[in-house]
């Protein structure tokens, strides 16, 4: 049978190297009988073998060039992994401040780098915790409503010495807080570095829609104050974490994740360019969030690819020169889509795959899921094995010894260049749309993500996408083997719903009222910054909740579009 | 007793509590409304009284609740609220991330069934359609 490699006029080697892949060619048709096309999952086909001839024009400088200069396609910064290996960011939560507390300090002595805070889902959805279902209150994650609280989950934690994640939906109430802390423990903000993580409001719109309280428009302008509030006084955090994550988990391809995720970029700084903020600056705090499958070279060909869009990019649309902010910084999270029920530990061997091509594709910090996450939110000794796969994978394999290693494997440049060809296409198809912005309130990447995910699912349903343990492979399994979380014990629910009243009436209620309405004002005018308006908030001791209904009040709530 | 239905199975597919990822809930809707049902489908963060507002006036025959997170918890609170309402008739199915040991709680609290990850189409499809006949045979009859 024919194959469908495109032979170069060219090649790079002599004729005689042609004529031995045109050998090669026909010994391989002859003896492979049937050879169906093989598609990665972003639907580009995969040829048996890839060699010189599969880019005769590839040149090295424009497409590669050398870690930290551009097109960046080898990595953001020159020393890379060899000079700082990436940061092991857990995402943990549970319970109470105090039950956060203790068991980040845990973590933090098993070798993470850095601390992220889930807080529970109550939070999330912008609600005090006495106004929650108490069955399901802290089963996800920390409460946390009141500057006091943040207080407890830091304690002994030195704020200015650590790099911190805060999963913190618009309006940012959590770093509020946070900000507030480190100015009671004389803290200045100036050293204070870390990330709003997925403060996208347009993936949450799009997708998951776990960190959407305001409307559209309303997230819109509260995220555009906290990132000029931040740029003048907490200048080392990073006020945008734009998420390719949710989509991909929702079902975007990983190119379609990719593509979607550069619209949104390029939506903020558009935005942030018509407040007047200089790309040249504003540029370096933006900090990217990608989901890593198991498609192992697909994903390496995926982060490559978006390095060297990006670096383009800004140069071309925002005609930055400043290297720092051309850089491509990402955090990634293996994807618990991959994950099995069936036969859990599995799942372990699944997210090593999966770190291992976030780790190769030039990742700056990684979250490595529990092999439980799909049984239960992950338990303690599972979100020890997870960070142990990232120790082995630094310190036994050696995967940071070498920059880049897979840059130059003919079949990584190839899917290189053809995920960025995809990358690039979703990104027209999105700039057709009127931008990011316009193409999420009209349903249309709603629509493209809601497709792939089906298609996805019916790969899977046939037996055409195997999945160990599930359609193939199968066994009868002892369930009752299985680890579960424990949940937090009840009492301890109703004592934080209980130190959540106390702390209400101990506050002073004109100091209060007066903070409320003076952010109430700020929502109302155009001109007076929302997230200044915050911090005065939580100084004078209001809640998540109440800042949110405020905000909500007045700047419209928020919902996703049904588009089923 | 009917053995097939007359009309389309009618199925509310939705999501209580505080999650909001709906991949599932959304493939769950195309899987049903694929094989010719009728799916009434909202947004997440359905309070257990809007849930049991639209079962009664969309009549449904079958709620599909999906749970990303712990929301499944709540479902023994909407078990209690169907009755209350005289929906005792609709079957109530969960599908998503439900530990072991909440299945027996869901069950013993009248859930169906509860369907976990790797839960294939014609599987979902099929149980659902029975569970729909089975709504249809004890409807009250007005």
């Amino acid at each position: 049978m024919m194959n469908n490699i495109d032979k170069p006029t060219s090649p790079t080697g002599s004729d005689t190297q042609q004529a031995a892949f045109d050998a090669w060619q026909q010994n391989y048709d002859a003896l492979i009988g049937e050879d169906a096309p093989v598609k990665n999952r972003s639907g580009i086909e995969v040829q048996p073998l890839y060699w010189p001839g599969s880019d005769p024009d590839g040149d090295y400088g424009d497409k590669l060039g050398f870690p930290g200069a551009d097109p960046m396609t080898r990595g953001i910064y020159p020393t890379m992994h060899r000079g700082r290996t990436w940061s092991q960011r857990q995402l943990i939560g549970l319970g109470r401040p105090v039950d956060f507390n203790a068991r980040i300090k845990k973590i933090l002595a098993s070798g993470a780098s850095a601390l992220s805070i889930i807080p529970c889902n109550s939070v999330y959805r912008g609600i005090d915790c006495d106004e929650v279902e108490p069955e399901i209150l802290g089963t996800c994650g920390t409460i946390i409503n009141t500057e006091e609280d943040m207080d407890i989950c830091l304690a002994d934690i030195p704020i200015d010495e650590i790099s911190i994640g805060l999963n913190d939906p618009s309006p940012f109430t959590m770093l509020a807080q946070m900000l507030v802390v480190a100015e009671k423990r004389g803290i200045d903000w100036k050293k204070v570095t870390g990330t709003s993580n997925q403060s996208d409001y347009i993936s949450h719109f799009v997708a998951n829609h776990m960190f959407y309280r305001l409307s559209l428009q309303g997230a819109r302008r509260v995220q555009l104050d906290t990132a000029a509030y931040l740029a003048e006084h907490v200048p080392n955090w990073n006020a945008f974490s734009i998420v390719g994550q949710h989509m991909q988990q929702a079902g975007a391809t990983p190119a379609q994740a990719m593509g979607l995720t550069l619209s949104t970029a390029i939506q903020y700084a558009e935005d942030c360019k018509a407040r007047g903020m200089d790309p040249e600056k504003f540029l370096e705090r933006f900090t990217f969030f990608f989901d890593i499958s198991i498609s192992f070279f697909e994903e390496v060909a995926k982060f490559r690819a978006g390095r060297r869009i990006w670096n383009n990019l800004v140069t071309e649309r925002f005609g930055v020169t400043n290297p720092r902010a051309k850089r491509f910084k990402f955090h990634a999270q293996t994807s618990g889509c991959d994950l099995t029920r069936q036969q859990p530990l599995n799942n372990i061997a699944r997210v090593t795959v999966q770190a291992m091509a976030g780790i190769l594709g030039g990742l700056q910090s990684m979250h490595t899921d529990g092999y439980d996450e799909v049984l239960s939110t992950p338990t303690e000794d599972s979100a020890k094995i997870a960070v142990s796969t990232q120790n082995i994978l630094k310190h036994e394999a050696h995967l940071c010894d070498v920059i880049d290693p897979l840059g130059g494997s003919y079949y990584v440049e190839s899917l290189t260049d053809a995920m960025e060809a995809e990358i690039l296409d979703v990104i027209a198809q999105i700039d057709a749309e009127g931008g990011m912005f316009k193409a999420v309130e009209s349903g249309f990447v709603q629509q493209l993500i809601g497709a792939s995910a089906l298609e996805f699912q019916d790969q899977v349903d046939s037996g055409e996408q195997i999945v160990v343990g599930v359609n193939a492979f199968a066994e009868d399994e002892d369930a009752s083997a299985r680890p579960t979380l424990k949940r937090p014990p009840k009492e301890h629910m109703e004592q934080q719903v209980e130190r959540l009243k106390q702390n209400k009436a101990a506050r002073d209620t004109d100091a209060l009222t007066q903070a409320l309405e003076g952010l109430r004002k700020a929502a109302q005018s155009e001109d007076t910054n929302i997230f200044a308006a915050e911090i005065d908030a939580v100084r004078a001791g209001a809640t998540l909740g109440e800042i949110v209904k405020v905000l909500r009040d007045e700047l419209g709530f928020g919902q996703p579009l049904v588009v089923a | 007793m009917i053995e097939v239905l007359l009309a389309p199975a009618r199925v509310l597919v939705t999501k209580i509590g505080l999650d909001g990822h709906d991949r599932g809930s959304r493939i769950i809707a195309a899987y049903l409304r694929d094989a010719g049902m009728e799916v009434i489908y909202t947004n997440p963060w359905q309070a257990i009284d809007a849930v049991v507002a639209l079962a009664l006036e969309e009549d449904v025959d079958v709620i599909g609740i999906s749970s990303l997170a712990t929301d499944h918890l709540l479902v023994p609170k909407l078990m209690v609220a169907l009755d209350a309402a005289g929906l005792g008739h609709v079957r109530v199915v969960v599908g998503g991330i439900v530990p072991d040991e909440d299945e027996a709680d869901l069950l013993s609290a009248g859930v169906s069934k509860v369907f976990h990850p790797g839960a294939v189409r014609e599987e979902i499809v099929s149980v659902v359609e029975q569970l729909a006949i089975a709504a249809n045979n004890e409807r009250p009859v007005d």
